[in-house]
């Protein structure tokens, strides 16, 4: 069964959890921004958590539907609508024959899940069908979506009562400000100790330079360096180290100003250093931030990072019993 | 007289000319059609056009240039 794409928004693209193994080949683990949400609208519509969606962000897709079949939007507040009729979100959704789904402007949030009964069917690549443009894998043709496009649907499996909804306590969104807990390290030493306090102090806002590969903030104070001679390897910026491998999560801030956060489609390595990680339990929050958000970093330790680790297994597993 | 609301479907900063050194693409009061281009919005590393949906006149521009701006948000009000 397959879904007519009538307009494609801005950079809608299909994701599912990603192509975990390469990235020591420097393709990167690539999926959903918002793993949970993902999870979330597979559920509501009886796929498997880890089926191929489409991710929305900032606004919606048209499609068109040729058989009747359910759906499910979650992640961001974006409104579905159904031949023009404002529904539901992080709701099971019936779609008739020649239906077109559009979305209504974005509430809340940054990336809407489009989870369709039998999962998005487009070829895979290195075991993902997740779209990763700069590699030009997965995807439709390794791009996001155009107009004209028709996507391949599977077969549904489960059959899921129509207005079936993930409960308001189980859904996760940014707080205001947005707080992003970070374990400190990697190469923070190479920030004057009263600089280092003053990053996790300050509030900082998305810059409108915030994509799948990472997030750029502004607005805190500019870094302070404890003085050194550069090492063999690298540039004569405080900021650059001897070429190191990046972890997905880490904060690099280039020359000092301006700090980065390295999502999904991450670049593997390079020459600048990282003052700490963001925990992974918060990895989807970023991908629902909005340009111009308000965002502190929050410092935590080890054993914070993994206890909050086993919450998110803890609420997936909720999730999966609230609709049992 | 209707008047006619463009609004942003994107968050971002909104752009009243293509480029620092040019004109505005459109002043208040300057005639506009269909498809027009009356503004960008810069998100995610690239610029997208605000395009009137409505023929008219340009009665207010209801944002600054470079202003912050949040999907929905009346950008200009068209009198046709």
């Amino acid at each position: 069964m397959p879904v007519n794409v009538k307009s494609a928004g801005l950079a809608t693209t299909v994701q599912d959890l990603g192509r975990p193994g390469y990235y020591h080949l420097g393709i990167p683990i690539g999926g959903a921004m918002d793993r949970l949400a993902l999870r979330a609208a597979n559920m509501l519509v009886g796929n498997d958590e880890g089926a191929a969606c489409l991710e929305a962000v900032f606004m919606g897709p048209e499609l068109e539907f040729n058989e009747d079949t359910l759906i499910a939007i979650t992640g961001a507040e974006l409104p579905p609508k159904i031949d023009g009729e404002v529904r539901d979100t992080w709701t099971t959704l019936k779609v008739k024959k020649g239906q077109v789904l559009s979305f209504d402007y974005l509430r809340a949030g940054a990336r809407a899940y489009i989870a369709v009964a039998g999962g998005i069917e487009t070829p895979a690549n290195l075991g993902s069908r997740s779209t990763y443009a700069i590699g030009a894998l997965g995807g439709v043709n390794g791009r996001a979506i155009q107009p004209g496009d028709v996507l391949p649907v599977g077969n549904a499996s489960v059959t899921i009562a129509e207005g079936t909804t993930i409960p308001a306590n189980l859904r996760r969104g940014p707080d205001k400000p947005a707080e992003l807990r970070v374990l400190p390290g990697l190469y923070a030493h190479r920030v004057s100790e009263r600089s280092l306090d003053r990053f996790f102090q300050d509030t900082w806002k998305v810059a409108s330079e915030a994509d799948r590969m990472g997030y750029r903030f502004q607005g805190g104070a500019p870094i302070e360096f404890v003085d050194r001679e550069p090492p063999f390897g690298a540039g004569s910026d405080p900021s650059n180290i001897t070429d190191a491998c990046y972890p997905y999560g880490s904060i690099q801030i280039p020359s000092g100003t301006e700090p980065i956060i390295l999502h999904r489609d991450a670049v593997s390595g390079g020459g600048y250093f990282m003052v700490g990680t963001v925990i992974s339990a918060d990895m989807d929050l970023i991908g629902q931030l909005q340009p111009h958000t308000e965002t502190r970093f929050v410092k935590v330790n080890m054993h914070t990072a993994l206890s909050a680790r086993r919450e998110r297994a803890a609420a997936i597993e909720n999730m999966r019993q609230a609709l049992a | 007289m209707e008047i006619h609301e463009v609004r942003a479907m994107l968050p971002g900063v909104f752009y009243r000319k293509p480029a620092p050194s040019d004109p505005n693409y459109k002043e208040e009061g300057d005639a506009v059609s269909k498809g027009d281009v009356i503004g960008l919005i810069e998100v995610m590393k690239s610029f997208h056009e605000v395009i009137s949906d409505a023929d008219g006149t340009i009665r207010a521009f209801k944002v600054e240039n470079e202003d912050a701006i949040m999907p929905g948000q009346v950008l200009a009000e068209i009198e046709g």
